[in-house]
């Protein structure tokens, strides 16, 4: 065993005070567990009594290595790695790199398998929205609202296992399409959900917009500009919430996007409420695409026909030997998409997503990178809470909805 | 392509001296390394490209010199387009200017590329490792960087493994 080697203040010297080497303020750890940091973020706080002065984030906690381990695996295993970065995101993870993957090899995706992905993606968001509304209001004292988002996130969870047969680690979405179409009773699931949810959505906003504590805490605090959000590469509902109207799905549809009718939700302010009213707002919309996506959801096949990157359906192989060849490659080398590079982009929950991807030929990604949304604006962090009392850090935490996984990936 | 990026890469061809890489729709202009801070401030001020979404780098070894490429993802709000820019790094102590002072965005993504590629960025305020643990030895991305790997134990050589395997109790 090696010694632990202990980091001494005087490395961190260029970014704290003076003040902090001669005891004036106070150096204080926050994380890597506390409950309020989402995951496991570690912060040193450098505290004057109660009112922060600096903002040291600490990641990699959860770091995994999958950028390296995906380099090691054949394009179809390697999907499964990204269902474990964004793990409240799993879907949008898996659509971004079905994305890359199909942009790299000029692979076409049928109609249906498109509405679905959109189904799914917008479910995802609804899931991640939920599940974030209940945790920050956990975090200002609101406690009931935790315990309604999660019994509707019940809903979510359910149509995924209904679909995949899982509910967080679905790798569902193929490259080339999806994994099987939806079961039959998945029109009714999603139906059921969209009739009882723009309800729960007004009795969420209902029982936060009237808690004062809930109101107080949050209006005005974590000012970040517009300036600042586009100097430091912020997306997502965080720039959304300074009145920049910047929504992939808009700007550089992917997977149909633009067929569908919808707005995108922009508050003034750049606060923590107003990053609050734009992801109800936003949960709202996708309920809005998601009803559309259900009325014209086209029949017909859900993968691609191109056999050089689509295994064939089980019934072919027993008829056709070329279907054989095609099954036993596929599943043995993996596909080999021409030599070249792309970038795909995504709107997640949380931001932009992008995906790096590189290939040299063979049938394993030379690189892939993941460009995650959460790391670009936990980066931001300090410039939030700056001059604010360490309470409302935990507010400005809640905000801005990192997923540790996503930043360390 | 797009009428303002064909501007922008021919303005940047005459006074940069970059090559064009184009694959699937996606422009990527090619740059020596020494040029990257005065390339990337002029595509912020004079055409916009005012957010870098990220910093990445990819390792050619052994097949390829210059051994790494840095590569810089742009998006312009105004025009909606995206625009590469990678700069070719020689594998020996590669390093490069860092463009933190232009976008501050890129703090904590040439930390990363630092950490996990090694490449050293040269003026960087806080040029610490983040994802792997401080005393971290080597660069994990780097394609020559060895794999964890344990070998499988069958009967005949389950002895010999089992005398190397790192125990819980050391």
């Amino acid at each position: 065993m090696t010694d632990i080697r202990e980091v001494s203040v005087e490395e961190l010297r260029h970014l704290v005070s003076e003040r902090a080497l001669t005891g004036e303020t106070m150096l204080l750890n926050m994380g890597p567990q506390h409950p309020s940091t989402h995951g496991v973020l570690r912060l040193l706080i450098e505290l004057d009594g109660e009112i922060v002065v600096n903002i040291i984030p600490d990641i990699g906690f959860l770091h995994t290595g999958i950028e390296k381990t995906i380099e090691t695996k054949t394009y179809e295993k390697s999907e499964v790695m990204t269902d474990r970065q964004d793990y409240l995101n799993p879907l949008g993870n898996n659509l971004v790199y079905c994305l890359a993957v199909e942009k790299l090899a000029e692979l076409d995706v049928p109609e249906r398998a498109q509405a679905i992905r959109v189904i799914l993606a917008e479910l995802t968001r609804l899931n991640s929205h939920l599940l974030w509304l209940g945790t920050s209001g956990l975090d200002l004292a609101a406690m009931s609202v935790f315990l309604y988002t999660m019994r509707e996130r019940e809903f979510i969870q359910d149509i995924f296992e209904l679909v995949s047969g899982q509910r967080m680690m679905t790798t569902y979405f193929r490259p080339g399409g999806l994994w099987r179409d939806v079961p039959e009773g998945f029109e009714k699931a999603v139906r059921n959900f969209l009739a009882i949810m723009p309800r729960r959505i007004k009795e969420y906003d209902d029982i936060l917009r009237f808690n004062e504590i809930f109101v107080d805490r949050t209006k005005g605090i974590g000012v970040i500009s517009a300036e600042d959000c586009l100097a430091y590469g912020l997306s997502g509902p965080v720039i959304r919430a300074c009145g920049i109207p910047h929504d992939l799905r808009k700007k550089q549809p992917y997977s149909g996007y633009e067929q569908y009718d919808f707005d995108v939700a922009v508050e003034e302010g750049g606060d923590v409420y107003a990053r609050y009213r734009v992801r109800l707002k936003e949960m709202t919309q996708s309920l809005r695409i998601i009803e559309q996506a259900l009325n014209r959801l086209p029949k017909g096949p859900v993968r691609s026909n191109n056999r050089k990157y689509v295994p064939p359906p089980r019934a072919e192989i027993g008829v056709s030997m070329e279907a054989l060849i095609h099954h036993f490659k596929l599943w043995t080398e993996g596909f080999k998409p021409p030599v070249g590079h792309v970038y795909a982009t995504t709107e997640s929950p949380r931001g932009e997503l992008g995906c790096y991807m590189e290939s040299d030929g063979s049938s394993k990604p030379y690189r892939v990178h993941m460009v995650t949304p959460s790391f670009v604006n936990l980066q931001a962090l300090p410039l939030m809470g700056r001059g604010l009392y360490i309470a409302d850090l935990v507010a400005i935490i809640g905000s801005i909805d990192i997923v540790l996984g996503d930043a360390d990936r | 392509m797009n009428e303002y990026l064909k501007q922008v890469i021919t303005a940047m061809e005459s006074r940069f001296n970059t090559s064009l890489e184009q694959f699937r729709e996606e422009s990527s202009l090619i740059v020596k390394p020494a040029f990257i801070v005065p390339l990337l401030t002029a595509l912020r001020d004079e055409f916009q490209f005012d957010m870098l979404m990220d910093v990445t780098a990819v390792d050619y070894f052994p097949q390829e010199t210059p051994r790494f490429h840095a590569i810089y993802q742009l998006y312009s709000m105004q025009h909606n387009l995206r625009i590469q820019v990678r700069a070719l790094l020689d594998g020996n102590a590669p390093s490069i200017d860092t463009v933190e002072s232009i976008y501050p965005s890129a703090n904590w993504k040439e930390r990363e590329v630092y950490d996990l590629f090694g490449i050293l960025f040269v003026g960087h305020s806080d040029l610490r490792r983040i994802q792997m643990p401080e005393d971290w030895v080597g660069h994990p991305l780097r394609k020559d960087y060895p794999l964890g790997y344990e070998e499988v134990q069958f009967t005949f050589n389950f002895e010999d493994i089992m005398r190397n395997k790192p125990q819980a109790k050391d």
